[in-house]
């Protein structure tokens, strides 16, 4: 296999229950060691995506390739290259952390050292504890624990770290970072734009099931060709204008304020961010609880 | 293959250590036949007649709670909780997971039999059993069925809080018609037809053969037969609805 050939390739997917179409057309690729986002508010059709890559459910139509397999056959040597981070999912609630990552190794042909993983998730002192005595967050890591163990060189996480305090989203994170480093692929999910900011090489933003925007989380801000210019006339009132040609409005602003003796007080001249991109992008979606 | 046995294996193995690792929890499920024992034994004390008949029945009742109460319990438990859809994201072979959930219940209705044939022997003047080989051939008939009645059971569950409900709305009922604690040929034609028409009865039929009266397989192919039955419906339609993850209703 070409080391060229993208770790994931999505064609035109369209995914359909009933009535309700989830996703409607989308295309990406991710490439061998990236780290790719799909950003999106809830109901916009990520995990519906993630979970016909993973194999769990079955497109409608539409070209989707893992690792050069067609996830939809369910192979089992694509299973032991790929490790899967769920939403949520449960674990048997007697079984200790060491225990359960050990029992998982079984399950490839070349895993990863036990103990290795039980520190790269910062389970150490827990690695004797129950599954039920765990934590929320510290399930989590296993939860990652058990992904990492069989060395996969693509990794799904579906909202890593969602419901965690910041500090743990932090530690989250340099975990992503340090499995990025290793050469990892990963395709994540998330609702949380600044997440997507620190962890992805590219960020796909997703709504109603297709995707709005793809690129570098800068470039998608400033890829834009719109400024933003901001000041606050005398009597103190903020003024904001958008334009694609900040050259000809500024001539304009500042000849005019010149005329007036306006002083133009805190202008600024900025490229939307990509927080702005996002939040455009996605305004007015609609309210759909039932599927992400 | 010897690859998928392995991995059969070593998921019993879990199994079994998750189930001892509740040790409460497992005492109250050997301690169960041998309370229902005790309790029908000091009502029927002097009654060998109904000695005979209970030994059995309860037999017969251990092997249905132990694989088709605990398999559609467990298997609602472990969709309702997602542990299905993370196993069914790795390489383990879905048969060699299932293949170990199931060995687990399989020891546990052995184990069952064990004590109250023990029980038995030791307390209610039945005897060894009579006919080992045909013991072991209505233990393994009888858990081969009620163990796939059990997992297609577990499709119509909708979630684990209606779990004992649903568990207990079938085997209740059904361990009172079919004599596992009385003698069920007083009850009324229409009951005693229902369970005619259900495996229990034959199960406990051949048990009681094995344990108590001596009659040999030749005597119980049509209990077999209709258990045979049982479990050819129970394995079609617990392979044909499986599900993995919880339905999201």
């Amino acid at each position: 296999m070409s080391t060229a050939a993208p770790a994931i390739l999505v064609r035109d997917l369209h995914k359909a229950y009933g009535d309700h179409e989830a996703v409607r057309g989308i295309d990406f690729e991710v490439a061998a060691g990236e780290v790719f986002g799909l950003l999106g508010p809830n109901g916009a059709g990520k995990t519906t995506t993630v979970e016909i890559l993973e194999g769990y459910r079955t497109r409608t139509s539409g070209i989707v390739s893992v690792l050069g397999q067609d996830p939809r056959q369910r192979s089992r040597h694509l299973r032991e290259r790929v490790g899967i981070v769920l939403q949520s999912s449960g674990i048997y609630r007697h079984i200790r952390v060491r225990e359960a990552i050990e029992q998982w190794a079984r399950f490839y042909p070349a895993p990863r050292d036990v103990d290795e993983v039980v520190a790269i998730v910062g389970l150490e002192e827990k690695a004797d504890a129950l599954a039920r005595t765990l934590s929320g967050g510290q399930l989590r890591r296993l939860d990652l624990g058990l992904a990492l163990i069989g060395d996969p060189e693509l990794i799904f996480l579906d909202e890593p770290t969602t419901g965690f305090d910041p500090a743990a989203r932090r530690a989250a994170w340099d975990t992503v970072r340090s499995l990025q480093d290793l050469g990892k692929t990963i395709l994540l999910t998330t609702h949380y734009l600044d997440e997507a900011q620190a962890l992805c090489d590219r960020v796909a933003i997703v709504k109603d099931g297709r995707i709005l925007a793809v690129g570098p989380p800068a470039e998608l801000g400033s890829g834009s060709s719109r400024y933003r210019v901001v000041w606050r006339d005398d009597a103190g009132e903020l003024h904001e204008r958008e334009t694609e040609n900040p050259t000809a409005l500024l001539h304009q602003l500042t000849s005019a304020a010149l005329a007036r003796g306006d002083a133009l007080r805190d202008l600024s001249v900025s490229r939307p961010t990509l927080e702005d991109i996002y939040l455009e992008l996605t305004a007015g979606t609609e309210q759909e609880p039932a599927r992400d | 293959m010897t690859d998928a046995l392995a991995l059969t294996w070593h998921q019993y193995r879990l199994e079994r250590r998750m189930f001892w690792r509740n040790p409460s929890a497992a005492f109250f499920n050997f301690f169960l036949p041998l309370l229902f024992l005790g309790l029908f034994g000091a009502i029927f004390s002097g009654s060998q007649k109904n000695l005979d008949v209970i030994v059995p029945g309860i037999a017969g009742m251990s092997v249905m709670s132990t694989t088709f109460s605990a398999l559609a319990m467990n298997l609602t438990f472990l969709r309702e909780q997602g542990v299905l859809k993370r196993m069914r994201g790795t390489p383990l072979p879905s048969g060699a997971y299932l293949g170990g959930i199931a060995a687990n219940a399989v020891t546990n209705a052995a184990i069952q039999v064990a004590i109250v044939v023990l029980a038995g022997r030791l307390f209610f003047g039945i005897g060894w059993p009579r006919d080992w080989i045909e013991l072991v051939v209505f233990v393994a008939a009888g858990v081969v069925c009620l163990a796939s009645l059990g997992v297609a059971y577990s499709h119509v569950i909708p979630n684990f809080d209606a779990a004992p409900a649903y568990v207990n709305i079938v085997f209740l009922p059904v361990i009172f018609i079919s004599g596992v604690f009385y003698d069920a040929s007083n009850a009324p034609q229409f009951l005693r037809d229902i369970a005619q028409a259900l495996p229990l009865t034959h199960i406990i039929d051949g048990l009681s053969g094995a344990l108590v009266n001596g009659k040999g397989l030749g005597d119980h192919l049509s209990d077999l037969l209709v258990i045979g039955l049982w479990a050819l419906a129970g394995i079609r339609l617990a392979t044909r609805g499986f599900s993995w993850d919880q339905r999201r209703a």
